[in-house]
């Protein structure tokens, strides 16, 4: 799908080269994370597949096309390109910032219009409230949403992703890593992605090229990169906790179905069977759902002695943070230390209560990974 | 001195009228030639930077240039009259309008330029649709600049016949004609002020309509 070719990048007035050497192949509908201390030409080699930078030598395939040989704007307009930045037009309302491409093509309006509305929707904008914005009234988080919806908006086979998660909090970053995963799987892009996070690329990634001053060191998919690195400088980025790192790699709905533990109780349900619940429990506690299955609070083991009343609905605690099962295990752990419970309830989409995975199940798959 | 001031006006509304008419006239037809000229040169030195140097010196040097002496110096070439007058209120208004334009584009974010290249915009497109709009309130800055000054140089081009209050101004010198030589000159302040005040409410109008506040960050 995308294929690098010895790929050479001397910038001019610079006697090393940004990238050396370089060749690398990535496959349709894989997310290739381009991994490396800064300045080690990840960002180059990326802005070269849509010629940003032209390589001084060597050549450049896409779909077996010579991209070097395509007129660069007709490349760039089926190339999906999101920076660091993330580079919105201040001057233009985010439904013109989406529109970019499309306007480019020339589409008509009544089609930009709809397909604009779809890509606010998909990346979770509601489309009614933030068409007519200006990206100066958007949270982080909400203008790094509209970047991804506008390099997505004409339907590119190919994204170029530059840290485009990088300028926020990590609890944000976790939830549009998330997101966009999720998406990729019902899109199936074909996705290179830089980063300097090695964690964002053990996650993100389906294959990781680790690259050192111009150079591709390793090229491998994430589990490999983990257990046989190629050298001490990959061994060293993806750290000596390699059986932690793992917990990026897996999904919570992989280990939901193992971990058996007690069901919800209702709001209404008499304190007596609580308690009963609550001594069988291994995380002494109880969730609590509501007739829609949808998340409520829960009821630990210190909460019947500080309360009185008849019902579950008496003694519930609310619960801050809860996460949904296509986070990875790693999420989870983050949501667990950061409320100092040993345990998180997982709910899917609609808030709907799926189970509950504790500290315990966290040691339990990287005892046996590692 | 109000009195006489007053009088005057009465007596000779019609041709102070004229005047002011003239004077605006001069300096809104130089203003709009400038900026076409200065724009275009503008936009041109934001995209080769060993010119940029050159050209900006130049319109420096041209702005330090005693406008009496300017005026002299053009009429061998022009003659006498308006086209004159224009000619030289054209080069003071380059350096402000040049400067700007330049300084607004060379400021924006170079994630934004980057971004809009990136997804497949002709520079055409990049130039009028994300650089020009992100640098109008600066060229407009610039634009006032050079609008406000040249209304006051505007009265020094009668000189040369060009026309306009300085006509009053120069004749009241020449006659010891205090009201003319008053009258000449508030006028011109007037007119400035005017200019000032339409020009800065239209900076600011857009401004709110552009939402230029923070750029992508």
């Amino acid at each position: 799908m995308i294929k690098l070719e010895a790929v050479t990048k001397i910038f001019p007035g610079s006697k090393i080269p940004a990238v050396k050497d370089l060749s690398l192949e990535v496959k349709e509908g894989d997310i290739c994370v381009l991994v490396g201390p800064s300045g080690c030409g990840k960002t180059t080699t990326m802005k070269m597949i849509n010629r940003i930078h032209e390589p001084t030598s060597g050549s450049i395939f896409i779909n077996g096309e010579d991209a070097l040989k395509m007129n660069p704007i007709k490349l760039r307009l089926d190339i999906g390109y999101v920076i660091q930045e993330i580079g919105l037009f201040p001057h233009q309302t985010i439904e013109a910032n989406v529109a970019t491409v499309p306007n480019e093509k020339k589409w008509p309006k009544a089609k930009t219009k709809q397909k604009v509305d779809e890509m606010l929707t998909l990346v979770g904008l509601d489309p009614k409230v933030y068409s007519k914005r200006y990206p100066s009234a958007l949270s982080g988080g909400q203008r790094q949403r509209v970047g991804v919806a506008r390099a997505m908006v004409s339907d590119p086979p190919i994204m170029l992703m530059d840290e485009p998660f990088g300028a926020v909090d990590p609890i944000t970053r976790a939830r549009l890593q998330n997101e966009f995963l999720r998406i990729q799987e019902r899109i199936s892009k074909t996705i290179v992605f830089v980063t300097h996070d090695i964690d964002e690329a053990i996650k993100m990634g389906d294959t990781i090229a680790v690259m050192r001053e111009g150079e591709l060191v390793q090229h491998a998919t994430p589990n490999d990169l983990l257990s046989t690195p190629a050298d001490e400088f990959v061994a060293n980025l993806v750290g000596r906790n390699r059986s932690i790192k793992r917990l990026h790699l897996i999904r919570i709905r992989e280990i939901l179905k193992e971990v058996d533990r007690a069901k919800p109780a209702v709001m209404d349900m008499p304190i007596k069977d609580i308690e009963k619940r609550i001594d069988e429990s291994d995380i002494r506690s109880v969730i609590i759902v509501d007739r829609d299955n949808k998340l409520k609070g829960v009821i630990g083991i210190n909460d019947l002695k500080r309360k009185a009343g008849e019902v579950a609905a008496d003694y519930m605690q609310s619960l801050d943070q809860s996460v949904t099962s296509d986070a990875t295990l790693n999420d989870a752990l983050s949501v667990m230390l950061e409320c100092g419970e040993g345990f998180v309830a997982v709910v899917n989409e609609d808030d709907q209560y799926q189970g509950t995975i504790t500290l315990g199940d966290l040691l339990n798959v990287v005892k046996e990974e590692g | 001195m109000l009195t006489k001031v007053i009088t005057y006006l009465n007596r000779r509304g019609d041709l102070v009228w004229e005047l002011v008419l003239e004077h605006l006239w001069l300096v809104i037809v130089s203003i709009s030639i400038a900026v076409v000229i200065s724009v275009i040169l503008g936009v041109f030195i934001s995209y080769y930077s060993g010119p940029a140097a050159i050209v900006l010196t130049i319109c420096q040097v041209l702005m330090t240039i005693p406008s009496m002496a300017m005026l002299a110096f053009m009429v061998p070439f022009f003659g006498i009259g308006f086209t004159t007058g224009v000619m030289a209120l054209i080069l003071y208004s380059l350096l402000p309008i040049v400067r700007n334009t330049y300084t607004g584009i060379k400021e924006i974010s170079p994630a934004i330029v980057e971004s809009a290249v990136g997804m497949g915009m002709t520079e055409w497109h990049v130039l009028t649709k994300i650089k020009i709009p992100l640098a109008r309130p600066v060229i407009m800055a610039g634009i006032r600049t050079a609008t406000v000054m040249i209304v006051g140089i505007g009265a020094i081009a009668a000189y040369v016949g060009a026309g306009g209050l300085g006509e009053l101004i120069f004749q009241g010198i020449s006659r010891s004609n205090e009201p003319m030589i008053i009258v000449g000159a508030l006028g011109v302040s007037i007119i400035a002020l005017a200019f000032d005040f339409i020009l800065s409410w239209g900076e600011r109008r857009l401004m709110a309509a552009s939402k230029t506040g923070e750029a992508t960050k």
